[in-house]
């Protein structure tokens, strides 16, 4: 009887210092392998300040321009740049990129669809009011004029 | 002696794995940002036909508030000229809130509003008629070599002007009414009762040709 107790008391604790390890393994293999973000900017972003900020609720319905003067200023010069995705285009081709982003919307969200501009602050207004015109001509009309916070005096 | 043997082998130290797990929890918690998308939100007006001319608004120039920014980033506001835009959401107020000329819809709103909102009507007849639609609009007009954060600076005051008066309608701070998501029905009512006979009337003009290409 004492000796079967014995065992019992033995096998009750299981080794679990190898746990941590383990936890270990798994945080650093997600940490290697997840891409925090997949495209480049390839324009500068000096995000301009505003107090007035609205959040927006569906991520979905959202789709980014990127406008600046481009990083590679050797290869695409110095004027003020559009980024779609991760290419430059031209303001032409602003139309097409709407469309192609809202094939990616379900029919009943195609006219929601929301453009968040992403502008340097150093950029004209020129340039922005090109790009209004044409997100106007491709019936995107909700835009966002990206902007980080600031204190309210 | 068998059994100590083998405990002394089972252990491992590991309690300091904690405090590097939290190290690097935290640094990694600082380090992140991600990416928010926060705003002025803006709709931009329906394309035009090239067929058809513009529609004629008629629109008396005492509804109409003038904002001009030109090339240099100076600002033209209702024919004055205005070093910083700190003062412009006041003036703003006065001019939404003015009711120089009333219709009866306008008195039934003017009527409804708090009496902090009430003092602003100063009942001038060369200010706008009456905050409802045909009535007062905000007008800004840019060159295409004025600098976007100028523009962006003046879009904001003229929001905040707009925003003020929905929240003190609601009796919120215009921070609480601007994180009013309309997701559930008492929200939804807060954000219509504040909106309610004020529309947003923001006149964005096409930018002229000085100072840009």
């Amino acid at each position: 009887m004492s000796k079967f107790k014995k065992k019992t008391g033995t096998s009750q604790n299981i080794p679990t210092s190898a746990l941590p390890d383990i936890i270990f393994m798994l945080l650093f293999f997600f940490m290697v392998t997840t891409v925090l973000r997949e495209q480049e900017i390839l324009v500068e972003q000096k995000i301009p300040q505003a107090t007035q900020l609205q959040k927006l609720e569906k991520k979905t319905l959202i789709s980014y321009l990127y406008i600046g003067k481009p990083k590679n200023t050797a290869m695409f010069g110095a004027e003020p740049r559009v980024q779609a995705n991760d290419v430059l285009i031209n303001t032409k081709d602003i139309v097409l990129w709407v469309n192609q982003e809202k094939d990616k919307l379900s029919e009943a969200e195609r006219d929601q669809i929301t453009i968040s501009m992403k502008a340097d602050r150093d950029v004209k207004m020129g340039p922005i009011s090109d790009v209004q015109f044409e997100l106007r001509e491709a019936d995107a009309r909700k835009l966002l004029y990206a902007a980080v916070g600031k204190v309210q005096n | 002696m068998a059994r100590k043997k083998g405990r002394l082998t089972q252990e491992v130290n590991a309690g300091s794995m904690a405090d590097i797990a939290f190290l690097l929890l935290i640094f990694f918690l600082v380090t992140t940002t991600i990416a928010s998308d926060k705003g002025i939100l803006n709709i931009l007006p329906p394309k035009q036909d090239p067929n058809q001319p513009p529609p004629e608004v008629l629109l008396n120039e005492r509804n109409i508030f003038n904002i001009l920014v030109n090339a240099n980033d100076q600002l033209l506001v209702e024919g004055e000229y205005l070093d910083n835009t700190e003062k412009l959401s006041e003036d703003l107020k006065d001019f939404i809130l003015n009711f120089g000329a009333p219709d009866e819809d306008a008195v039934a709103l003017f009527n409804s509003l708090p009496a902090s909102l009430r003092n602003r009507a100063k009942r001038s007849s060369d200010s706008s008629d009456h905050p409802m639609s045909g009535g007062a609009v905000v007008s800004i007009k840019t060159n295409r070599g004025t600098s976007y954060e100028r523009y962006l600076e003046v879009l904001d005051q003229v929001k905040r002007a707009y925003f003020e008066i929905y929240a003190e309608r609601v009796g919120l701070t215009s921070d609480q009414y601007r994180a009013l998501t309309g997701k559930n029905p008492a929200e939804r009512e807060l954000l219509d009762r504040g909106k309610e006979g004020i529309p947003m009337a923001i006149s964005i003009a096409e930018p002229d040709k000085i100072g840009g290409n």
